[in-house]
């Protein structure tokens, strides 16, 4: 875990282990679509104790590969984990 | 094409109903995902960014109507009503449940199709050139040995956990479509003096983070030996193939590391031994394999169709004749490429809609048979020279008209950061900027030639070391840059693409590539030196000037 000065704030994201879906840990347990509904975890202390709670998650089959990812102003910081919580940026472009 | 016979039916059902087991223990909790991982892997599941991806083979790139029918209704049913045709000939659907793969291994199994040797350890999927059994110039049916390597290939007990993944390409025309070279083994069919047909063997091509051309080990192996020989070659590659470091268990590096002269001596020991026994591949279950590919019933023609050269008049059609139709071995008859890559769309993808339209426009007018080409497009292998500007309307009618097959815009792009876990960029909304850019076909058809490919991550799926242009995405500290390659080549010229200079950001990418081709229309000799030929004249000072001067 990050040392206190170094961190910043995290959401737990994993993946729905029935449907694939990009999923984010809600602050009453249940897991969301949407990174704004995200719990944020302020310190590195709730931060391992969100990633206790997703792994324990992930252990009763509800997701999978469960990770915290940064969070600011209610969005994931990297571009991977936007694309992850807003979808693809590319279209399907023309059809018929 | 290949019929399953009892065996490959019982073989693929019970393989559906094995996974259809396993999937409800993980989704009960019998099972754990690092137990469940390997099994799903092994029937082509991946987990991408967004859902469950499931990779289906497509052996060799041969379709039928039936077959693509029943993929654009996976897309409708299963996925967000598109598909994705892969640089491997296969076929992707990126939106699936896991709790719904049961069932689509099932639906695919009733049209002889499954999800085996797409992903894992193991000989993959089989690719040939994409004009196989129609080509003009090719001395026999590439995919009679590609159906003859997956029967041998497929669950082979000795070669089901290798130090890595392995890819074996055939072609059978001295112009090389099937990129042999940059495969872990390369087969390159041609007939000797005295009209016996065999291979050139290239083994230890590839791309990845380390891109390397293939080594000829044979120039001329006999069909008979094709089995034995590709045996010895794994049996080398399974005991001396690096374990210990997953970016250097290829085949590749193992060559390198080796030596071309030692890996040959090694692979021609192991091949005395097994040479002229049980692997040896009888002449007449060739001639039984080849059967299947025999030429569907075509007419008898005249080689010139006034209504071909009629509706040129149209210079629409005649720039889609002159880009889209090759060379078809009977006369009278032309081979129409599809392109995958009208202006603005990802590359390779195909709605539904469009996948039931093309299989309409197969069965009535292309013997019920497609391909798909490695460089993401769809094949009409067997077209009526009177048929096709029937055909070019159909074509249009479903936005899939446009004659920029080999132009500047018929862009490979692997799925990059949109979809894939592995990708550290994107490569689809930089492939559909440029077709944008590149929008003109009086434009494209005045740069001719030239291939751009563009992956999202080293590990190079877009086959970007092989592009004209290659592009490669990279992170650097969290945004996207994009690398340029020159010079790269996947035919029977083969060439490892070199790095140009410092990357681009995402903004600079576009107005970078349209620099280097800018410079080219201005160093050409003439109109008739294509991009690649002009790179080997001038090497990469101009473009690099171009591009980096300020």
């Amino acid at each position: 875990m990050a040392k206190k000065k170094d961190f910043h704030p995290v959401a737990a994201t994993a993946n729905d282990l029935r449907s694939g879906a990009v999923v984010f840990r809600e602050p009453d347990g249940r897991w969301g679509t949407e990174a704004r509904r995200a719990e944020i975890a302020e310190t590195p202390e709730d931060a391992e104790r969100l990633l206790a709670r997703a792994k324990a998650d992930h252990d009763s089959c509800i997701v999978v590969e469960p990770v915290l990812i940064e969070m600011a102003e209610g969005r994931p910081v990297a571009l991977r984990e936007r694309i992850r919580d807003t979808g693809p940026t590319a279209g399907i472009g023309r059809t018929a | 094409m290949y019929r399953y016979d009892e065996f490959d039916h019982a073989f693929v059902r019970e393989r559906v109903a094995e996974f259809r087991d396993q999937v409800a223990r993980r989704l009960s909790g019998e099972m754990t995902e690092d137990q469940f991982k390997p099994l799903r892997l092994m029937n082509g599941v991946y987990l991408q960014l967004h859902a469950y991806m499931l990779r289906i083979a497509i052996p060799y790139g041969t379709l039928s109507s039936k077959q693509l029918r029943r993929l654009a209704h996976i897309g409708r049913v299963y996925d967000k009503g598109s598909g994705h045709f892969t640089t491997r000939q296969n076929l992707q659907f990126n939106w699936i449940k896991l709790a719904d793969v049961p069932q689509i291994l099932e639906e695919l199994a009733e049209v002889e199709m499954h999800a085996i040797q797409t992903s894992g350890n193991c000989i993959r999927n089989v690719t040939a050139d994409h004009f196989a059994g129609a080509a003009a110039d090719e001395v026999a049916d590439p995919r009679v040995y590609a159906e003859i390597l997956r029967q041998w290939s497929s669950l082979h007990p000795e070669f089901s956990f290798l130090p890595r993944k392995f890819k074996l390409a055939v072609t059978a025309a001295p112009h090389d479509r099937a990129a042999v070279q940059v495969h872990d083994i390369g087969l390159h069919m041609k007939v000797d003096d005295k009209g016996e047909r065999g291979f050139a063997v290239w083994v230890g091509g590839g791309q990845g983070r380390t891109p390397m051309v293939a080594k000829k080990v044979r120039d001329f192996l006999p069909e008979a030996d094709l089995l034995s020989y590709c045996e010895a070659i794994l049996r080398i590659y399974n005991l001396e193939g690096r374990r210990d470091n997953k970016y250097k268990a290829r085949i590749k590096i193992l060559v390198h590391e080796t030596g071309e002269a030692e890996i040959t001596r090694a692979i021609e020991a192991e091949f005395a031994e097994l040479q002229g026994k049980a692997l040896t591949v009888p002449a007449p279950e060739i001639e039984r394999i080849a059967r299947y590919f025999a030429l569907p019933d075509l007419e008898t023609l005249r080689a010139r169709s006034e209504v071909y050269e009629t509706a040129k008049r149209d210079p629409a059609f005649a720039l889609f004749a002159r880009r889209n139709v090759h060379a078809h071995k009977v006369p009278g008859y032309g081979i129409v490429t599809i392109s995958l890559k009208p202006t603005g769309a990802p590359p390779g993808d195909a709605t539904s809609e469009q996948m039931e339209a093309i299989a309409d426009i197969a069965e009535r007018y292309s013997s019920d048979e497609l391909r798909v080409s490695h460089e993401q497009n769809l094949v009409l292998p067997h077209v009526k020279l009177d048929d096709i500007p029937v055909v070019f309307a159909q074509l249009q009618k479903i936005g899939l008209g446009d004659a920029n097959a080999g132009f500047i815009t018929d862009i490979i792009a692997c799925p990059g950061l949109d979809f894939c876990a592995l990708a550290n960029a994107r490569s689809i909304p930089v492939a559909q900027r440029l077709s944008e850019r590149f929008e003109d076909i009086a434009r494209q058809a005045e740069i001719g030639d030239l291939k751009i490919k563009i992956s999202g991550c080293i590990n190079a799926c877009g086959h970007h070391h092989v592009g004209h242009i290659g592009i490669l995405g990279v992170d650097r500290k969290g945004e996207e840059f994009y690398q340029i390659t020159l010079g790269g080549s996947g035919d029977e010229t083969c060439s490892i693409g070199e790095i140009v200079g410092p990357g681009f950001s995402s903004d600079g990418i576009v107005d970078a590539v349209e620099t280097v081709v800018d410079t080219y229309l201005k160093l050409r000799i003439s109109a008739d030196e294509p991009f690649l030929a002009a790179y080997r004249r001038v090497g990469q000072a101009p473009f690099k000037e171009a591009l980096y001067a300020r």
